[in-house]
C-alpha cells in the first residue's frame, strides 16, 4: 500500500493535477464550522494549484483573509452551497456582481446530504424547508412522523409481512387516533470529487480522530468524496490509536498531511 | 399605569420559566442566548449547539479559551460536566428527529396560525438559513422571542407573513415586549394570555395584524 503521509500539503498537492484528481470545474467539499475546524493548509495548498471554476460545499465560506475567503480573494470558486455566508465582504462584493452563484441549503440538509451522498443514498424526504423558498421545485410527499408510526413504519399494513399478529393487523384499520401525514421534500445526497477535511490526531493508515466542536461537518466530507486528503495536528503510528476512539476509519483518507496553520478564533467571547 | 414594554432582559427572563428540569433546548443566536443567563437555580437543562454539542457550559476564562470549542454563533465557550460532543449530522438527526424538547428563537414575522419568516428579506443580501429551517421543523417546542412590532412600528404577528417562510404552522408560543401568547393547536390561533406591565388587550389589538385570541384570564408578565 503506499503511504498515505505527506510531510506537507504542497507535497501531497504536486501530483494531484497530473492525475486528473485536481480539475478546472470540480467540486470541493471543505470541512470546518465557521473558521472552526476548517482545513486552512488544504485551502492554502487549493489555492496555489490554481484550479478554478470550483463548486465548494462548505457550510460557510470563510472569512476575507482566512478559510475559503481566501479562494474567493483569487475568484477561483464559481459555486457555493452552503448554509451561511455571514462575516464575508468579499463574498458579497462576487455575490451581488453575480460573478459567484450560491445554493442555500438548511444546515442540517446540507449535513445529511453529504452524509447521504457519502453512504451511497441517493436522496431522502426531510420535513425541513417546507413550505419556504427551500422546497421550490422539489418532489414533495406526505409522511407519518417515523417517531409517530412505530407500527407500520410509513408502509401500507398489506406490505407488511410475517407474523400471524402481522397479519391480522393486515385487515384491522389503522387507529383513529393515527396522526396526520406531514409534508416532507425530496433532497439529494451529496458527492464530491475532493474533499479537504481537518482532524485532530491521524495514525498513518489516516484513521481520524477529532477534537471537540472542530469536528462538525468533517466526518461527513471525509466519507463523500472520490479523494479525501486531511490535515492534522498530530500523527502517530497505526496502533497508537485506540480503535473505540476512532472517528473516521482510515480507509476513506487517501492522504495525510501535517496541518500547519495557526487557528483562528472568530469570536473570542470570555467571561467576565 | 402607563404602557412599560418589556426590555430584551425581561423577555428572556419570561422565556426562561418555560424551561423544565431535564429539558434539552437549543438556544437562537442574538436575543434568545440570553436566556441561559436566567436558567432557574436547582434547574438541570441541557443546551444544545447544533455545530455539535449537547452540554453548552458558561464562557471560559482568558486560560480556558480554545479555538475548537464554539457555540452556532462562533463565540468561544466552554462545556459543561457530562457534555458531548458529534458531528453535524448527528446533530441535525438529533434537532430533526425530534430529540430536543424546545427551541428558543427570534423572527421578523410569525403568521396567526404558527408560521415564522427569520432568515431572509428580498431585495437585500441574503446570508443564508443556518439551522433555523432545521429547528422550526423538527423541535417539539418552538418559542419565538421578539419585539411585537418592528422598528418602524409595523406589526410583526401578521395574518400570513409576507418574508419568505423559515417554517410553517410551528411556533407554539410567542414573547414579546408586549405580551405573552400560546398557540392553541384545536384553532390554530395565538391566545392572548399574559399582557406587559400597563398593557391593555386593545393596546395588543392595535399593534398586531393577526387574528388572536383572548384567554379568559389576562395575567400580567411577571419579570
Amino acid at each position: 500500500m503506499p503511504a498515505k503521509t505527506f510531510r506537507d500539503a504542497p507535497a501531497a498537492f504536486a501530483d494531484l493535477k497530473d492525475t486528473g484528481v485536481l480539475r478546472d470545474g470540480m467540486t470541493v467539499m471543505v470541512g470546518g464550522f465557521g473558521l472552526c475546524g476548517i482545513p486552512e493548509t488544504l485551502i492554502i495548498a487549493l489555492r496555489d494549484s490554481g484550479v478554478r471554476d470550483l463548486t465548494c460545499i462548505s457550510n460557510n465560506a470563510g472569512v476575507d483573509d482566512f478559510g475559503l475567503g481566501l479562494l474567493l480573494q483569487t475568484r477561483q470558486i464559481g459555486k457555493m452551497i452552503s448554509s451561511y455566508v455571514g462575516e464575508n465582504a468579499i463574498f458579497e462584493k462576487q455575490f451581488l456582481s453575480g460573478e459567484l452563484k450560491i445554493e442555500f441549503n438548511p444546515q442540517g440538509t446540507l449535513a445529511e446530504r453529504i452524509r447521504a451522498g457519502g453512504a451511497g443514498i441517493p436522496a431522502f424526504y426531510t420535513a425541513t424547508g417546507v413550505g419556504s423558498p427551500v422546497a421550490a421545485g422539489k418532489e414533495i410527499r406526505e409522511f407519518h412522523l417515523p417517531s409517530e408510526d412505530t407500527r407500520y413504519h410509513n408502509r401500507s399494513p398489506e406490505a407488511v409481512t410475517g407474523t400471524f399478529t402481522d397479519m391480522k393487523a393486515r385487515v384491522a384499520p389503522r387507529a383513529a387516533s393515527a396522526p396526520a401525514r406531514r409534508e416532507y421534500i425530496l433532497e439529494t445526497g451529496l458527492y464530491a470529487d475532493l474533499a479537504l477535511v481537518h482532524a485532530h490526531t491521524a495514525d498513518e493508515f489516516g484513521n481520524l480522530v477529532y477534537r471537540k466542536t472542530a469536528r462538525n461537518f468533517n466526518p461527513m466530507m471525509a466519507q463523500a468524496a472520490a479523494f479525501v486528503i486531511a490535515e492534522v495536528e498530530r500523527l502517530v503510528p497505526v496502533g497508537a490509536l485506540d480503535p473505540d476512539q476512532v472517528h473516521t476509519p482510515g480507509s476513506y483518507i487517501d492522504r495525510v498531511v501535517p496541518a500547519r496553520v495557526e487557528k483562528r478564533i472568530e469570536q473570542r467571547t470570555v467571561r467576565k | 399605569m402607563p404602557l412599560t414594554p418589556l426590555t430584551r432582559d425581561q423577555i428572556t427572563i419570561r422565556a426562561a420559566r418555560e424551561l423544565r428540569d431535564g429539558y434539552i433546548v437549543n438556544l437562537g443566536i442574538g436575543m434568545p442566548t440570553l436566556v441561559a443567563n436566567h436558567i432557574p437555580k436547582g434547574m438541570d437543562v441541557w443546551l444544545q449547539s447544533e455545530n455539535g454539542l449537547l452540554g453548552i457550559g458558561p464562557f471560559p476564562n482568558e486560560a480556558e479559551v480554545d479555538a475548537d470549542l464554539i457555540n452556532a454563533g462562533k463565540q468561544t465557550i466552554t462545556a459543561r460536566p457530562g457534555a458531548s460532543f458529534f458531528s453535524s449530522a448527528d446533530s441535525f438527526a438529533m434537532i430533526r428527529g425530534g430529540h430536543v424538547d424546545m427551541c428558543i428563537l427570534g423572527a421578523m414575522q410569525v403568521s396567526q396560525d404558527g408560521d415564522i419568516a427569520n432568515w431572509m428579506i428580498p431585495g437585500k443580501m441574503v446570508k443564508g438559513m443556518g439551522g433555523a429551517m432545521d429547528l422550526v421543523a423538527g423541535v417539539k417546542r418552538v418559542v419565538v422571542t421578539m419585539e411585537h412590532n418592528s422598528k418602524d412600528g409595523a406589526p410583526k404577528l401578521v395574518r400570513r407573513c409576507s418574508l419568505p417562510l423559515t417554517g410553517q404552522r410551528c411556533v407554539s408560543m410567542l414573547i414579546t415586549d408586549l405580551c405573552v401568547m400560546v398557540m392553541d393547536e384545536a384553532r390554530r390561533r395565538f391566545v392572548l394570555t399574559e399582557l406587559a406591565p400597563g398593557a391593555t388587550v386593545d393596546d395588543i389589538r392595535s399593534r398586531t395584524e393577526g387574528e388572536f385570541l383572548v384567554a379568559p384570564n389576562v395575567g400580567t408578565v411577571a419579570v
